[in-house]
């Protein structure tokens, strides 16, 4: 693979945006798990779905947008179902975990009706729900990694904000931080994180790059900047190993990836329970 | 009362929800320096007094000054301090060290797009110092106890410097034993650095030993004044604020 990492331009791609979802979706991980949002993730997954159903369905009837990356319309449906959520969640002030089915049914719903109008699409659609190394190509890389700076530069200013909300929400907002708007902004990027690490990872499995990592973390962090170095460590650790399984096993890579992380979240658990032995 | 510039001045506050008023024409001023006990009975408004003052909740009818502004207009939140119910605040799972905690305190006064620095720090390890803390400041939160983890919530709201201290219950969870070294230390504050003090509880031993204002509350307000005037108050009179028979608890948990 190292040589054919020199030779295949979609090798190159895979990797290279593998490595910065690695960093990517941990890091914006944390957050969603300490504020105990793990499932938002997976709501905007399935919508994220939709809008690419619903690209490639305009592209095969009507043929405009052809030469749109698909993308695009997955990270517009993926921020408007997290402003869906937003609003569902205020008005169901004593239920707010109800958004997420809500919006998750609704995605996959879409899905669903924008796939059967267009009588199914090729393969192409498999590689979006499960990922694939040979579907990135250098335009997604590049989208990739301007969501991958806006992201990091976001949670790099918004650091004590996002912390201390994710902390004490009421000790924020009496603080005075403009929790809603940080808490809006920090949705945003949850969905353009999910859009971008879709084509890896796949749309069914995104979520679980997010969470599983900061799971494995949290057993064994002192800390909370701990915790988010440790994440992106098992994250990228999963991705980049992954990836070298499933391209010399001929396995998906989401999947590969996926069972690399929960082995990782495996291991610490172990290790901490040694640990606690041993004391 | 004795002071012209009062930190708190509420004038007439009434507060509806969902048809059924919580608070009933509030009227009260807490000067500078004071340590004011506010007790009441469950669902007497003591919560939603406290919202108000920390701006979590709408003016709906009368009028909240804090430091003479208009609460509407209140823009210096880093001069008031909270500390919460440590029980239903946070989630003891969280993977934040002391330090981590305490740091986030000084949020709002680093301000938005700036970083802490070097004397934040510095800030941070003094008042863990202060509270008794600083050997922890490198241990995960939730592996301190009720107590431990209240003085750093303490910490965490003295290190922007407030001139006002709001507690909420800040004893449940606290051990019996040591409440009582909690409340010598707000007293502290209270005497040593001159922080105005709003105390709620539903332990009234603790009114009468330790604050100098007291003030029930039952929907609007049945008594304010000096704790001494509290004191000569006499158990019926007690009653008649919590609807029943009423023990004066000293510091039973």
């Amino acid at each position: 693979m190292i040589s054919g990492l020199f030779q295949y331009e979609f090798l190159q791609n895979a990797f290279l945006t593998g490595i910065i979802i690695g960093v990517l979706a941990p890091l914006l991980g944390v957050f969603v798990v300490v504020r105990r949002l793990s499932l938002i993730a997976d709501a905007l997954s399935h919508v994220t779905l939709a809008g690419i159903a619903f690209s490639l369905l305009l592209e095969k009837k009507l043929g405009i947008l052809a030469g749109l990356n698909p993308l695009y319309m997955g990270m517009t449906f993926s921020v408007i179902g997290a402003l869906f959520i937003e609003r569902l969640r205020n008005v169901y002030k004593h239920y707010q975990e109800l958004a997420i089915p809500i919006i998750l049914s609704g995605g996959i719903g879409l899905s669903a009706i924008f796939i059967s109008i267009a009588d199914g699409f090729n393969t192409d659609l498999f590689s979006y729900l499960f990922g694939s190394v040979s579907a990135v190509t250098r335009m997604d890389l590049w989208i990739i990694m301007g969501i991958c700076i806006l992201v990091i530069i976001a949670i790099i200013v918004l650091y004590k904000e996002l912390f201390l909300l994710s902390f004490d929400e009421e000790h924020a907002r009496a603080s005075g931080v403009p929790a809603k708007l940080i808490h809006f902004i920090f949705i945003l990027l949850v969905a353009l994180v999910i859009a971008a690490s879709m084509r890896i990872v796949g749309i069914l499995l995104v979520s679980s790059l997010m969470t599983l990592p900061v799971a494995a973390s949290i057993r064994i962090a002192t800390g909370f900047k701990q915790t988010i170095l440790y994440s992106v460590l098992f994250g990228e650790a999963a991705v980049v190993g992954g990836l070298f399984l499933s391209y010399y096993l001929d396995w998906a890579p989401g999947g590969t990836i996926v069972l690399l992380a929960i082995l990782i979240l495996i291991a610490t658990i172990l290790y901490k329970k040694i640990r606690l032995r041993m004391v | 009362m004795e002071n012209s510039n009062p930190i708190i001045k509420i004038d007439h506050l009434t507060y509806r929800y969902e048809k059924e008023n919580v608070l009933e024409d509030i009227s009260i001023e807490i000067p500078k320096g004071a340590f004011l006990g506010i007790v009441g009975p469950n669902g007497s408004g003591k919560s939603t007094l406290l919202k108000h003052l920390l701006g979590l909740i709408k003016v709906q009818q009368g009028e909240i000054r804090l430091f003479g502004t208009d609460i509407r207009s209140f823009k210096e939140w880093d001069r008031i301090g909270f500390v919460s119910q440590k029980a239903n605040s946070f989630n003891t799972g969280f993977p934040a060290t002391v330090f981590e905690v305490v740091l986030s305190g000084l949020t709002r006064k680093i301000g938005l797009f700036r970083f802490g620095s070097r004397e934040d720090r510095k800030k941070v390890h003094a008042v863990l110092e202060s509270v008794g803390m600083r050997e922890f400041e490198n241990r995960n939160i939730g592996e301190l106890s009720g107590g431990q983890q209240q003085r750093v919530f303490i910490a965490r709201a003295l290190v922007s410097e407030p001139e006002l201290l709001i507690l909420d219950e800040p004893t449940v969870g606290v051990d019996a034993q040591n409440v009582n070294q909690f409340y010598d230390m707000l007293e502290n504050l209270n005497k040593e650095l001159h922080i105005t003090l709003v105390l709620v509880t539903h332990d009234i031993g603790v009114i009468s030993d330790k604050v100098t204002h007291v003030a029930c509350l039952n929907k609007n307000l049945h008594f304010h004044g000096s704790t001494m005037e509290f004191n000569a108050l006499k158990e019926q009179d007690l009653s008649s604020i919590y609807g029943h028979g009423v023990q004066v608890i000293t510091h039973q948990h």
